[in-house]
């Protein structure tokens, strides 16, 4: 992200200012429950100090004013601040996440304001949450403990500590980033109050312990549970980035040996994409049609390179065994469960609508849907990109080819809609070849009389 | 019956006497407290509904085993003292768990007999522990403070029991050897064993403070921990199917035998079993086995039948180095790109997992060569004359075991 506006920087002073406010009268409590503060602070910092993926959904506005380097290595512990809430008096409560959020290591530039803003924001939900706690009469309902009292008030807390953050969030997301905060609010707000909700339990859990014969050593280790699961959420992430990684290999190999320019398939899976949101499909079979977009042409990685790179016409033989590679993908991702319908698109991408594609010549409906769309993706990157035979052309002359060639080649539904999604998105390839930035490819002369889809197997078709 | 078998037996047998006496005495002197006995009951009940789907895992029912021990554990409830013997809690453990085991078991999956007896031994020892100590008033001077500890002493201690107990099954059950198997045991108690722990005496405490509200309040944080331990392992299967798929690519594009990665994988992964690699090594091999020969993607043309056991030193040593630098691009850890790399080097100067895929796959592809069942035998005899520079004596005679026991079948079907 590039530097904070003023207005943020407005923002994060006066909530600074807000949550000193609602400390200040910690320094003349009459009897602070210091070492209660204390111990729980010192918690707090260290779970925030220990490296952790985002555990929540609300990470992810509150840390895009902090760009993609905050919180990336950090979770966000909120038993430990949720219990601070339930035992401690407001202004006692509001210093419980300072420390931690102060110290943590690895906030984005500039650190200390993203430092100061993520302590004042929690110190204000924490001290919003004391006080509904406080209000429905929940110091009395955890000392008792008056079960399931207890669980209202609890609830209460939750219900106001979810509010301050998110509508917090949202402030900060419509000042930095221009997003309509309203939207951004309920979206932020629905997708973090069951994980807080979840903390919220655990944090109730521990302070009930707390104030039990028991004592604080029983509280501890509610926060274990707590801890695995953030632990095996890193672990899972890590997992998942290592998988992509793979993936990402898998395809850079079919890439370079077809001579394509670098990143034809994540084109095509971006495109694909775009074509499955314009249809309105769910976000699990976007990101299904996404991976079936980038992996294609995975079978090219069995179609000798000789061919695959070969200048000049290709004989029918040669031309036989490279239009065996959807096969020959849909082979080796035969196995890959999570890949679904991707398979089929894999196998069938080459189909045209009138019958004479390959590999089984299917016709019409027959072919999948999948299939159609990332056929038409296929060919939009093919036709717009750089080709070591051929200059890209511009991104109109690409669909008006599509246009003419749809209803024999492509499923017209689906030029539609990449047109549509073109006109309100734009195109902005996330990987282009070497040279160009993240831009469409300057309108070039469109090569006369070469159709992209009448390309050989491996090109646009 | 092997010796081996005795210790599945003699556990299975102490399971069973413990739960028919447990129901005697339970139908001749009826529950003490039925409503706490229904409670933690369904807590249980609940969470072996909730087992994983999928086994292999080291704990498949967190919640169930952390509702049982906390009811083990528990000596009061919402202040009143709650004292119920240790043939209460086996029987209402039993019948839970039985009822929760229906359903995977009408579809088959999972062993119940085993799950059964690891939980119904582990809760009878954490009651045996503590409820006698408990009903003789000899806790009753201690701090709260020390109370907790000492149930958390009891839970650690019974959790260690636990891991004995499921590697002495694993190992009568598989053959595998018993140090390499605890050692995994040990290693998992670590992440969801600990979290178990920690629940189960959180549970007893709190239901001891707050009476039975505890249960659902506490039981939500654990099946996070739950789903968190399901989405990890989901995407860890999506990735060996990957690294499965990637395999793949050379047999699709000719270079190697349909299938040899696969066996080549399978087989690494026993050999190494055999010879006591730990979990994560384990992943390591299998996942090196299976990209042993995705250097020979580079190549122009394909080496015959794939054989590369047969080229020249040094032509293999190039596959190999080509072929790590592939994996090192997909992500996967460095060790195995490490192992890939290595694999054609003399024994002495590999890491063991390379020992293992590069005896593992000489095998394969010589055992491929010669038809019927002299095949792997001859295999097997030309291994071990090339023992002295290229295989590893123990690997080879680990491999023969490994075949040995599994009647040669895994280099035929794979």
């Amino acid at each position: 992200m590039g530097p904070v506006r003023p207005w943020a920087r407005v923002y994060v002073g006066c909530a600074v200012l807000t949550a000193l406010l609602c400390a200040a009268p910690a320094l003349d409590l009459a009897a602070p429950p210091l070492w209660a503060v204390v111990l729980l602070a010192a918690l707090y910092a260290g779970s925030e100090g220990i490296p952790l993926p985002r555990v929540l959904g609300r990470a992810r506005a509150g840390e895009r004013l902090a760009g993609p380097g905050a919180g990336e290595g950090s979770g966000t512990f909120f038993p430990v601040l949720l219990a601070g809430a339930f035992l401690l008096p407001p202004e006692a409560a509001v210093l419980v996440p300072l420390p931690g959020a102060l110290l943590v290591p690895g906030a984005g530039r500039p650190p200390w304001l993203r430092r100061s803003w993520r302590a004042a924001q929690l110190a204000l939900a924490v001290w919003a949450a004391s006080h509904v706690h406080a209000a429905l009469g929940g110091r009395e309902a955890v000392a008792g403990p008056h079960f399931p009292y207890a669980l209202l008030t609890a609830g209460g807390a939750v219900l106001a500590f979810c509010l301050t953050l998110t509508a917090l969030d949202a402030g900060i997301l419509a000042l930095a980033e221009g997003v309509p905060a309203r939207t951004s609010w309920s979206g932020l707000f629905l997708r973090s109050l069951a994980p807080v909700a979840v903390h919220g339990l655990a944090g109730l859990m521990m302070a009930v312990l707390w104030l039990s014969p028991y004592g604080p050593v029983a509280a501890l280790l509610v926060l274990l549970p707590m801890y695995v699961s953030c632990w095996v959420f890193a672990q899972y992430h890590r997992e998942r980035a290592a998988h992509q990684a793979t993936i990402r290999a898998l395809v850079q190999a079919v890439d370079i040996k077809d001579g394509y320019t670098r990143g034809h398939s994540e084109r095509v899976g971006q495109a694909s994409m775009m074509i499955a949101r314009e249809l309105g499909m769910d976000d699990e079979r976007a990101e299904v049609l996404r991976f079936a977009g980038i992996l294609h042409d995975v079978g090219k990685l069995g179609v000798p390179t000789r061919l695959l790179r070969k200048d000049g016409p290709l004989t029918p033989e040669e031309r036989r065994i490279i239009e065996l590679h959807p096969e020959y993908g849909h082979e080796m991702v035969r196995g890959i469960g999570f890949l679904g319908e991707a398979r089929s698109a894999i196998l069938h991408h080459h189909e045209r609508l009138d019958g004479s594609g390959y590999p089984y010549g299917l016709v019409g409906t027959q072919i999948p849907e999948f299939a159609r769309v990332v056929a038409v993706a296929d060919a939009f990157d093919a036709m717009t990109s750089t080709r070591s035979y051929r200059r890209a052309r511009p991104v109109p002359a690409a669909l008006e080819e599509l246009q003419r060639c749809a209803g024999a080649q492509f499923d017209p539904a689906m030029v539609r809609a990449l047109v549509h999604a073109l006109d309100r998105h734009g195109w902005h390839p996330a990987v282009t070849a070497d040279e160009e930035h993240g831009t469409v490819p300057a309108p070039a002369p469109p090569v006369a009389g070469e159709p992209a889809v009448q390309r050989r197997g491996g090109g646009g078709a | 019956m092997s010796a081996g078998r005795i210790t599945l037996v003699l556990a299975r047998t102490a399971a069973a006497i413990l739960a028919a006496g447990s129901l005697v005495l339970i139908l001749w002197r009826g529950l003490d407290h039925p409503a706490v006995a229904l409670a933690f009951g369904m807590l249980v009940t609940v969470g072996e509904l909730a087992r994983w789907s999928d086994g292999g895992e080291r704990e498949p029912a967190p919640l169930g085993a952390a509702g049982a021990l906390s009811y083990a554990l528990l000596g009061q409830n919402a202040g009143q003292p709650d004292h119920h013997g240790v043939q209460e809690v086996v029987t209402v453990v039993l019948a839970a768990t039985l009822a929760g085991c229906v359903p995977h078991a009408a579809r088959g999956r999972g062993s119940t007999a085993d799950h059964l007896t690891r939980r119904l031994l582990t809760v009878a020892f954490a009651a045996v522990c503590f409820q006698p100590i408990y009903e003789h008033g000899r806790l009753h001077g201690w701090g709260g403070s020390t109370y907790a500890l000492l149930v958390v002493a009891l839970l650690v201690l019974t959790t260690l029991c636990d891991a004995v107990l499921a590697a002495a099954l694993a190992h009568s059950r598989t053959r595998w050897p018993f140090g390499p198997l605890l050692r995994d045991e040990l290693r998992a108690t670590l992440g969801i064993g600990s979290a178990v722990c920690a629940t189960g005496a959180v549970m007893s405490l709190a239901v001891a403070v707050v009476g039975l509200w505890a249960l659902p309040v506490f039981s939500l944080p654990l099946l996070l921990t739950q789903l968190s331990y399901r989405r990890y392992a989901a995407v860890r299967t999506t990735y060996r199917q990957t690294i499965t798929s990637l395999a793949r690519a050379t047999e699709i594009a000719g270079y190697t035998p349909a299938g040899h990665a696969r066996r080549v994988a399978a087989l690494s992964r026993a050999v190494g079993r055999e010879l006591g690699l730990s979990g994560p090594e384990l992943t390591v091999l299998e996942y090196a086995a299976l990209m042993h020969d995705i250097g020979q993607l580079s190549l122009v043309d394909p080496v015959p039948a794939g054989a590369t056991a047969s080229l020249p030193a040094e032509e293999q040593r190039r596959i190999a180095l080509l072929g790590g630098a592939v994996v090192r691009q997909t992500g996967v850890h460095a060790e195995v790109a490490v192992v890939v790399e290595r694999q054609a080097d003399p024994y002495r100067e590999q890491p063991v997992s390379a020992r293992i895929v590069r005896t593992v796959n000489a095998y394969e592809e010589m055992a491929r060569e010669g038809t019927g069942p002299g095949g792997p035998l001859s295999a097997l005899e030309r291994l071990r004359l090339a023992c002295a520079r290229d295989y590893q004596p123990e690997i080879v005679e680990s491999l023969a075991r490994v075949l040995q026991r599994d009647g040669l079948t895994l280099a035929v079907t794979g």
